[in-house]
């Protein structure tokens, strides 16, 4: 089958693989007909996230239909078509009993701190990803949902993650009745979270970027007022004037470790490598958010600490809160928003590729070409 | 200069479809983190699902983990110099940076190793098309002819500086660990 395959930092290609095999009664295997690149891809095509091994195939947003099922498979069956979570969780240990499907206990052997990933690098349970013609799907009664009749596949494909996720990003922010609401970062996920901010209530959403094309994007997607960072001086100072000198009620960093907008972070940080990542984008955050705010970070950090100003955090008693989103928790609301149009996620889609030109994706995305918001990629068995 | 990016006009949200349907009083900060789901069932951490992926590769661990997850991946054993690296960096727990720092270094290792295997198997790596420079060169041209100029000169400075005759002591290689 064909699937992409890294080999490097910046460096990736489609490459013919063995096709997967059940390895587990749990496991189904899915023949992919949709997949998408992700934002959080990038740090593992940019070599940042440890034990992302030579020959992985990355994708953790993908949609398919069932061609094989374990022998412990009741909730699915071959023909199905479905969305598959990024993340894979058992749904009985400690923490899928929580709710907190992001963060499953028995899907990742390599750390603990992180729960299996499909396409993920080894840190986050060594499983191959989405972006091929087949994938193996770990705990197939537990993640996977059958796509309701006539959804569309673009939109369900965004279901497995960039929804969820800027939905999430929205509701860790605690956002309440009328709340300002700042997010730093306009790519599909700050996008979405800037959109979802909306449906908890917030007065105002203000979302801050430097790319010119995706604070467009941004200010008709979501309805949100739009500020290029390179505009509007310190940010901050920015956010505080413009707050009656308070700060936001909720600030959502949508960004991570590679944020662009301080020259010493992005020496010390992304250049030298000396802390993992620069921590920009969380420095705002903390410093633009109101005393007794909230901060809420769905932007992918290093597993090491960085600079981070947490005594900032104390002294201003914040709550700050960041996980891996619980799709699984969040898809039966988030279908129905889709279907009652209250989300239009395939309105994100800028770009269609198929999956033989996966290196030219990968490298349009991240050096934002041709005004790439969200990719998505077709496999070329995708069309049978 | 004018700037141009400040004519954002704040709409009222209540025009906006679906504004306010998941305010909820019970969207505190702590939610979900603790038991709040109704399914009647206490989290119970010694439960593990019933059946256990068997271990046919080799499989490194967390030592923060009593036993290998009940599933888990599969695709690239540890193999080679990086191997030995990703091994010696699973003796030490996810706190501690000799965990982190040599797996980043055995990712650097493992892509000179990926170089190798593609040689050794009579496939000479097409750089320029792996790097994606084709829609480089399609969408911002200047930006690519930029990149190969400073690749170039810098190539060709290192070829002269090599091949100066000037046998000055060799440059050790150092790591920082
Ligand atoms: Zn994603
Ligand atoms: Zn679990």
């Amino acid at each position: 089958m064909l699937a992409m395959e890294y080999r490097g930092p910046k460096r990736v290609r489609a490459v013919q693989k063995p096709m997967p095999e059940i390895k587990h009664p749990q496991d189904a295997i899915v023949r992919v007909l949709r997949t998408c690149i992700c934002g959080s891809d990038l740090h593992l095509y940019n070599g940042n996230v440890p034990d992302t091994r030579v020959g992985s195939t990355f994708g953790h947003e993908f949609v398919g239909e069932v061609v094989e099922i374990g022998t412990d498979v009741t909730k699915l069956k071959v023909g199905d078509r479905v969305i598959v979570p990024f993340n894979i969780s058992c749904g009985e240990c400690h923490f899928c009993r929580q709710g907190m499907f992001g963060n499953c206990h028995e899907s990742n052997t390599e750390a603990t701190a992180v729960g299996g990933i499909f396409g993920y690098s080894h840190t986050a349970g060594g499983f191959n990803g989405g972006q091929a013609e087949y994938c193996r799907v770990p705990y197939a009664n537990v993640g996977p949902t059958i796509i309701p009749e006539g959804m569309d596949l673009d939109d369900a494909v965004l279901l497995t993650d960039v929804v969820p996720t800027g939905y999430q990003a929205a509701e860790m922010a605690g956002i309440q009745k009328n709340d300002t609401v700042v997010v730093f970062g306009a790519g599909p996920i700050g996008i979405m979270a800037a959109r979802c901010a909306w449906l908890f209530g917030a007065g105002r959403v203000i979302i801050i970027d430097q790319e010119d094309y995706r604070l467009e994007f941004a200010r008709n997607y979501s309805y949100c007022e739009a500020y290029n960072f390179n505009e509007i001086g310190d940010p901050v100072l920015f956010i505080k004037k413009i707050t009656d000198w308070l700060g936001a009620d909720c600030v959502i960093d949508a960004v991570g470790a590679e944020a662009a907008g301080n020259l010493l972070q992005t020496i010390t940080g992304r250049k030298l490598l000396l802390q993992a990542g620069s921590a920009t984008a969380l420095h705002w955050a903390i410093n633009s958010v109101k005393k007794g705010g909230v901060v809420s970070i769905v932007g992918v950090y290093g597993p090491t600490d960085n600079l981070v100003p947490i005594g900032n955090m104390m002294n201003k008693g914040l709550t700050m809160r960041g996980n891996q989103t619980s799709v699984k928790r969040l898809l039966p609301r988030l279908i129905e928003h889709v279907q009652n149009g209250v989300l239009n996620p395939k309105g994100l889609i800028t770009h269609r590729i198929p999956l033989e030109e996966v290196a030219d994706g990968y490298r349009m995305f991240s050096a934002k070409l041709d005004n790439c918001i969200k990719t998505v990629m077709m496999p070329p068995t995708a069309n049978q | 200069m004018e700037n141009h990016n400040v004519i954002n006009t704040p709409i009222d949200p209540k025009q906006i479809k679906g504004w306010g349907i998941d305010a909820d009083p019970k969207n505190d900060p702590t939610y979900p983190m603790r038991a709040r789901m109704n399914i009647s069932q206490d989290p119970d951490f010694k439960h593990r699902p019933e059946a256990l992926q068997p271990v046919e590769t080799e499989v490194l661990r967390s030592i923060e983990r009593p036993n290998v997850s009940a599933v888990f991946g599969t695709p690239e054993p540890p193999s080679g110099l990086s191997g030995i690296i990703r091994r010696f960096a699973f003796h030490f727990s996810e706190n501690q940076y000799p965990h982190w720092l040599p797996l980043l270094l055995a990712d650097r290792v493992n892509v000179v190793e990926g170089v190798v295997d593609d040689l050794v198997h009579g496939h000479v790596p097409n750089i320029f098309a792996e790097k994606g420079y084709k829609a480089e060169w399609k969408h911002s041209p200047q930006t690519l002819v930029l990149k190969m100029a400073a690749f170039t000169a810098v190539t060709a400075g290192t070829i002269l500086w090599l091949s100066s005759g000037n046998k000055k002591k060799k440059p050790v290689k150092r790591s920082r660990f």
